[in-house]
């Protein structure tokens, strides 16, 4: 399996947004493992986490990723972020 | 004051300057129309909606400023698409304006019912789906801010019906949407690239569409000057350096002379400014320029890195940038390196063969410079018509050359040519096409005629789709599949049954007093002008080449 990477995306609460985060994943061929959103506790603002793959290509993805509006921040965390981990036993089951 | 949605979608365009848009009405976005008869915006209807997107472009490209497309939904949309997806990528600030089905019937398969946000998603910088009449008042603004700003591209706006009839009270109107300040360079960046080119032998400046986007032509050209640098142009930038100058060495890549390709090889510092490393123009990355340290200046920072990794790179305003370095570094000469310059371009520059007859394009594209003078917009189609202007035309000013680079869309000439006519009638609008690329949008032949416009259209007329032959010829064992040269069309007739004039040099007993003639007769004049079919472009670097591997010309 290859290296993985947890990105979390502060984005505009509206419809679209997950249109426009997916639809760049797709069009640029980037691999998206897994995909977390929901409104923050300001309606106005979401969370998105994804879960993507580590390679040469990360930065540029992020780069991409941050030129769309609707994004407002990027973080990057390693792929043991607690995140996915504790979500699994909902998808082994 | 009480308005309707359409109204106000139509006041907040007034009130970001936007004086004409092309469009066509439909269904979904009749309210709009009905609101533009109480408006002073000039409204262009074309005869088929990608000439609209393909106006709005022409208007952009000339002015700078962000233009404006209306389309109803469903078919009317997706005929927008091809030229929204040729504004992305060639970062043109066009406002895409679509009616929609009625909120209510989204998602029921309603009559020209299109998922038009999920079409323009990949192909605009942004794009939206209007949910209420409240968001108009953000969302307009906000999209000609998009447009403008940092890099420009598209913005698609879907309407749907019911919002665009909605009632809403208005007390306080927005501000118009601008274009937010850009990034500006450090003194620590400005104090690198000084080194580093003080450091350089043989430095040479490749010269990108960022610079026109930033209005920094001039200072670009003087910083060239100032530190006698030579430059090297992208297919999109080729009318920053006025053609003669001594330090231009024209467009670089799949067409470019052998000049830039040696050049190229042989320099050991390359300034990359307002571009973005297209294939087209680097030949085989990692062959390109394989001496040289890469400095890369552009406002959009995903570019930095994407396909050549820079040795140092400024994410800021270019036009900043150069005035800086034009404030702080003293002029130099470097006598040998420009020598070798001049030599390389006198000695691989393309000849325009003596005898001037008009079947050689090089002759025609001359001729026709030398009679329309320099206060022209020059466009053309798709194919080799399009690449023998971009290597000879002697463009003399930023935003004169109007050309679809990163889709390369047949017919973009007649609507973008028509776009600029109207942005700015007291020049010539000069279209180069060829007759494979005419057909794609003659019918705005119409809407030109309808207008008045100052088009001269010269139709290269080769009886093929010449740029595929050229490859089926050269890459294909001869073998033409395809390629149209039984084309028996009449185009000065078909101009004159339009209500153009048409002029047919085939039939011309004087070819260069019929075209004199023709470029100065008023209003819309095709001028179809029959060029050797063999007539091929060369040099040509093999697609997937390194551009040091062209080819100079047929080996027969
Ligand atoms: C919309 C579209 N379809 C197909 C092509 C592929 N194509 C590139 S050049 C060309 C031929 C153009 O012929 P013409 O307009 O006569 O120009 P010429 O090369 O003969 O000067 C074709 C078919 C394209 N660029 N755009
Ligand atoms: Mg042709």
């Amino acid at each position: 399996m290859s290296k993985r990477a947890v990105l979390e995306l502060k984005v505009r609460n509206h419809p679209g947004t997950m249109s426009h985060v997916c639809g760049l994943f797709a069009r640029r061929s980037y691999n998206m493992e897994g995909i977390l959103c929901m409104p923050m506790a300001d309606k106005k603002f979401s969370k998105i986490w994804l879960l993507v793959d580590e390679d040469k290509r990360l930065e540029q993805v992020i780069l991409q990723t941050n030129k769309l509006i609707d994004v407002l921040a990027i973080t990057e965390h390693a792929a043991s972020h607690e995140i996915f981990e504790k979500l699994e036993c909902f998808f082994n089951s | 004051m009480k308005i309707s949605g359409a109204q106000l979608i139509i006041k907040l365009l007034e009130r970001q300057g936007i004086t004409q848009i092309a469009g066509m009405p439909g269904g979904a976005n009749l309210p709009m129309y009905d609101a533009l008869l109480d408006s002073d915006i000039k409204h262009v209807l074309v005869r088929h909606e990608q000439s609209a997107g393909f106006i709005a472009q022409g208007i952009a490209r000339v002015t700078g400023k962000a233009a404006v497309c209306f389309a109803s939904s469903g078919p009317a949309a997706t005929n927008l698409i091809t030229a929204i997806a040729d504004a992305k990528l060639d970062s043109i600030p066009v406002v895409a304006i679509t009616g929609q089905v009625p909120s209510a019937m989204l998602g029921t398969d309603a009559f020209q019912e299109i998922d038009t946000f999920g079409l323009m998603l990949p192909i605009t910088k942004h794009n939206y789906l209007v949910h209420s009449i409240e968001e108009l008042l953000e969302v307009i603004p906000e999209a000609f801010s998009i447009a403008l700003s940092g890099r420009p591209g598209p913005v698609a706006i879907d309407i749907p019906k019911d919002i665009q009839n909605q009632m809403i009270d208005i007390q306080q109107w927005p501000e118009p949407g601008t274009a937010a300040p850009l990034a500006q360079p450090s003194s620590a960046d400005i104090k690198q690239i000084k080194q580093m080119i003080e450091s350089a032998q043989r430095p040479m400046l490749m010269v990108g569409a960022g610079v026109i986007n930033a209005d920094a032509s001039e200072q670009l050209v003087q910083l060239a000057e100032q530190l006698d640098i030579p430059a090297v142009t992208t297919f999109l930038a080729l009318s920053v350096f006025p053609h003669s100058h001594p330090l231009n060495m024209g467009m670089l890549g799949m067409h470019g002379t052998k000049a830039t390709s040696i050049a190229l090889e042989e320099c050991d510092l390359l300034i990359g400014a307002g571009v973005r490393f297209d294939d087209r123009a680097t030949g085989k990355i990692s062959e390109f320029c394989p001496q040289a340290s890469v400095i890369h200046i552009d406002i959009d920072k995903s570019e930095i890195g994407k396909l050549k990794i820079p040795t140092f790179a400024v994410n800021a305003d270019i036009g900043s940038t150069l005035r800086e370095l034009l404030q702080l570094m003293p002029s130099d000469n470097r006598i040998e390196w420009h020598a070798r310059i001049q030599y390389l371009k006198a000695k691989h520059a393309i000849i325009t063969p003596a005898h001037g007859r008009l079947s050689n394009p090089y002759c025609l594209l001359q001729q026709v410079a030398e009679i329309a003078g320099e206060n022209t917009n020059v466009h053309t189609d798709v194919g080799q018509h399009q690449m023998w202007t971009a290597q000879v035309y002697p463009f003399n000013r930023p935003r004169q050359w109007s050309s679809s680079g990163g889709l390369g869309t047949m017919g973009y000439g007649l609507p973008a040519a028509i776009g600029s006519a109207l942005a700015e009638p007291e020049r010539m609008s000069l279209l180069f096409s060829g007759d494979g690329s005419i057909l794609i949008n003659i019918q705005e032949l119409d809407t030109a005629v309808e207008h008045n416009l100052n088009l001269k259209i010269v139709l290269l007329n080769n009886r093929s789709l010449g740029l595929v032959r050229q490859q089926q010829t050269l890459f294909f064992k001869g073998n033409l599949s395809a390629i149209n040269n039984r084309n028996a069309v009449n185009y000065a007739a078909v101009a004159q049954a339009m209500g153009a004039s048409g002029f047919d040099l085939a039939t011309a007993a004087d070819p260069q007093a019929t075209l004199q003639q023709a470029l100065n007769t008023p209003g819309v004049v095709l001028i179809n002008v029959p060029i050797d079919e063999n007539e091929m472009v060369f040099p040509m670097v093999p697609p997937g080449a390194a551009n040091k591997d062209l080819i100079e010309q047929q080996a027969c």
